[in-house]
């Protein structure tokens, strides 16, 4: 018997539509609000300060090591909320879907994005279906919006000053080096999982401990230096990180040997960048480390007034360079 | 790969300890020419000239082969990329490089089929799954990359493939390494050698050139604590009045080199009379081209009617030749980083990741010694 696949008609709106979306979205999203089937989603907050996101996602391969594009969409956009100290709360997500893609693959997506959603608690409030015709778009695209309540307030790049303390909260370049490692043209044979996750019970624990939160943000697309490097700029500051204690996988190190790229240029999709104070990193590091997912959370380096908007790299032996922001296409060494 | 083939190789006690060393030992004024871009690569980013003494200088040479590709064979590329039912595969940044009037990469987002490749072994693949159209492999590289395109080649006659040919581009060490040291005008007192270059036609190669000029070469990996050591080898050469080709990457490096891969090269290319390459312009017999029984898969032969024949020079205020022959820095030239970046190159050192003016452009605005 041939595979259930996703036709044109589940997306034009009729009857088909309506029996995918209760089949299998209401199956595995269901809350009340989204049940309502109304054409909007009618919330109430208590907080009057609110954290608003929205990102696309189009990864390919769809389903890598460690995740698929469905648990990125959820630990995306709900990563971006935490970002600024808000509890995320309430999703939207819409599905371009290519004519032809197969039903169990996307049962398996929705299936594992109703199962990072638990991790925040946060609800899908909201969405929205389209298929398209074949070669419309590469499989899947999926966007997610979200809102959240801001729990800590004043959580900014523009807050960096000299002697601040900056923290990673895990080994850097992990999902960048999998997807490369899962292109068609390398198919490198590794174990190396992606680190999508979602950050916000790190978070959580981070403001209920009290812990003085300066600057965060995740380190997706540009990896470690595009974000020291954003904050550098903003600020206006001098960022100085040890070579030796930024956590890189094993695995991470060999793709870049081989193929010439930098771990700190890589993609992230579950770890974070801290600013604190000087003197509460030891506070920080005992919070995050408490945690599967951050139990590798290093402290990096610090914030100086040395020059204005720069990032410095040291190496152990005592040698410096600029960690400047990736540029161009990602291509490799070839000699 | 055992990583501690990696980290070892960059250990902060040797580098620290070979960092005293030298600094003990050295007694001279050295400007040792590293061959390799990736030699070249591994100094800037790890900073090595912060931790040497100022009588160690590095001079960058021109062994980066997006580097020395002068623009009219880009310009082949081009116009085999233009033409209809044609996919262009080549290797590395490559793609990235402008030609006289534009790069492979602006083509392929014309709509042309322009890939790049991580193994030329791919080029069968593509080759296959598309009879109908001719596919062209830009073949480029030193003596590391070569034998790959040779068992390209061989791969190709024995599956019987039809629709595949070759632009090849190949370049050899000796030839330039020979033409700067007997320019007259060069200061270069000595050679890093190549790493990988080395693992295939072993280090014996570069003897001749040491006899005839009296300079020493050593052959180092790429790894900081491998520069290092072959620092402290070339200052003991001078201290003790030794000269002579030296192999520090004994892990890979033998002195005859992969007898395999040369009889495979040779089997199927042999050398050009002349190849005129980008900031040093024309040097006898320094390049390889296929071999006339295989005219049916060259795509210079097959395809001659539409390649362009004009010589393309940089523009005047490049300084890129100087550069290569260690008469001058990057930051000496009047357009570094500013007309010309790695984004818009208007000279060889800076086209590439790995030449001088795009490491000096990368790594090298660390305010510092060696940044001069």
């Amino acid at each position: 018997m041939s595979k259930k696949r996703i036709t044109l008609s589940q997306g034009g709106g009729g009857e088909e539509t309506s029996s995918l979306i209760k089949e299998l979205f209401f199956k595995y999203f269901k809350n009340e609000t989204l049940l309502k089937m109304e054409d909007a989603a009618v919330l109430s907050l208590k907080s009057d300060k609110i954290a608003f996101t929205t990102d696309s996602f189009t990864v390919s391969p769809i389903f890598f090591n460690g995740g698929n594009i469905g648990k990125l969409a959820i630990a995306g956009t709900i990563n971006d909320i935490s970002m600024m100290g808000a509890k995320p709360l309430y999703l939207t997500c819409s599905f371009m879907i290519e004519e032809g893609f197969l039903y169990e693959d996307l049962e398996r997506i929705v299936k594992s994005m109703s199962e990072e959603l638990k991790v925040s608690g946060a609800l899908i409030v909201a969405g929205d279906t389209k298929v398209v015709p074949k070669g419309s778009v590469d499989g899947l695209f999926i966007n997610t919006s979200g809102i959240g309540e801001v729990l800590k307030d004043g959580i900014s790049a523009h807050n960096l000053c000299d002697t601040d303390s900056i923290i990673v909260s895990n080994e850097v370049g992990n999902h960048g080096a999998c997807i490369l490692a899962k292109r068609e043209d390398i198919e490198l044979d590794i174990k190396l999982k992606s680190d999508c996750a979602t950050l916000w019970p790190m978070i959580e624990a981070l403001i209920e401990q009290g812990v003085e939160i300066k600057s965060l943000r995740d380190a997706t697309r540009g990896g470690l230096s595009a974000v020291l490097n954003e904050w550098a700029e903003t600020s206006n500051v001098t960022i100085e990180v040890d070579e030796d204690k930024i956590p890189v996988a094993d695995e991470v190190k060999g793709i870049c040997e081989m193929l010439g790229f930098e771990p700190y240029e890589f993609a992230n999709e579950g770890t974070m960048i801290l600013c604190v104070p000087k003197g509460e990193e030891a506070k920080a590091l005992e919070v995050l480390q408490r945690f599967e997912k951050t139990k590798k959370a290093s402290f990096i380096g610090k914030v100086t007034n040395r020059y204005e908007n720069r990032v410095i790299l040291n190496t152990p032996w005592g040698s410096s360079r600029y960690l400047e922001l990736p540029k161009g296409e990602l291509l490799p060494r070839i000699c | 790969m055992p990583l501690d083939l990696i980290e070892s190789f960059r250990n902060p006690k040797h580098i620290k300890a070979l960092a005293q060393e030298i600094k003990k030992e050295c007694k001279s004024k050295i400007n040792i020419m590293e061959v390799c871009g990736g030699h070249t690569h591994t100094i800037m980013k790890y900073g090595l000239p912060q931790i040497l003494p100022d009588l160690i200088e590095f001079i960058h040479g021109p062994g980066c082969p997006v580097c020395v590709m002068p623009k009219e064979r880009i310009d082949h590329a081009i116009a085999l990329a233009s033409m209809d039912d044609t996919i262009l595969a080549t290797l590395g940044d490559m793609i990235r490089v402008p030609g006289s009037k534009t790069s492979l990469q602006k083509l392929r987002a014309e709509g042309r089929d322009v890939r790049s490749l991580y193994s030329p072994l791919d080029v069968i693949k593509i080759a296959k799954e598309n009879p109908d159209k001719k596919v062209i492999f830009f073949a480029i590289g030193f003596e590391t990359t070569t034998p790959m395109s040779a068992v390209l080649l061989e791969q190709t006659i024995k599956l019987g493939i039809k629709n595949l040919y070759f632009h090849i581009n190949h370049v050899l060490v000796p030839e330039p390494v020979e033409a700067i040291v007997s320019g007259g005008d060069s200061k270069i007192d000595a050679f890093l050698g190549p790493s990988h270059v080395s693992v295939i036609t072993g280090y014996g190669i570069f003897e001749p050139i040491v006899k005839k000029y009296k300079t020493p070469i050593v052959v180092a990996g790429f790894e900081p604590v491998d520069v290092m050591e072959a620092v402290l080898m070339t200052v003991r050469q001078f201290n003790e009045n030794r000269v002579e080709v030296e192999n520090q990457y004994k892990r890979a490096v033998s002195k005859e080199g992969n007898i395999k891969a040369q009889n495979l090269i040779n089997r199927y290319m042999c050398k050009r009379d002349h190849f005129r390459w980008r900031g040093l312009g024309d040097i006898a017999n320094s390049a390889l081209k296929l071999r006339s029984e295989y005219a049916e898969f060259d795509a210079e032969i097959v395809f001659d009617e539409i390649l362009p024949k004009e010589q393309i020079d940089d523009h005047k205020l490049c300084i890129c030749g100087d550069i290569l022959k260690g008469n001058a820095k990057p930051f000496d030239c009047k357009v570094f980083g500013k007309a010309c970046t790695p984004n818009s190159p208007m000279g060889s050192c800076m086209v590439s990741s790995e030449g001088a003016c795009a490491a000096y452009y990368k790594y090298g605005k660390f305010i510092g010694k060696g940044m001069r």
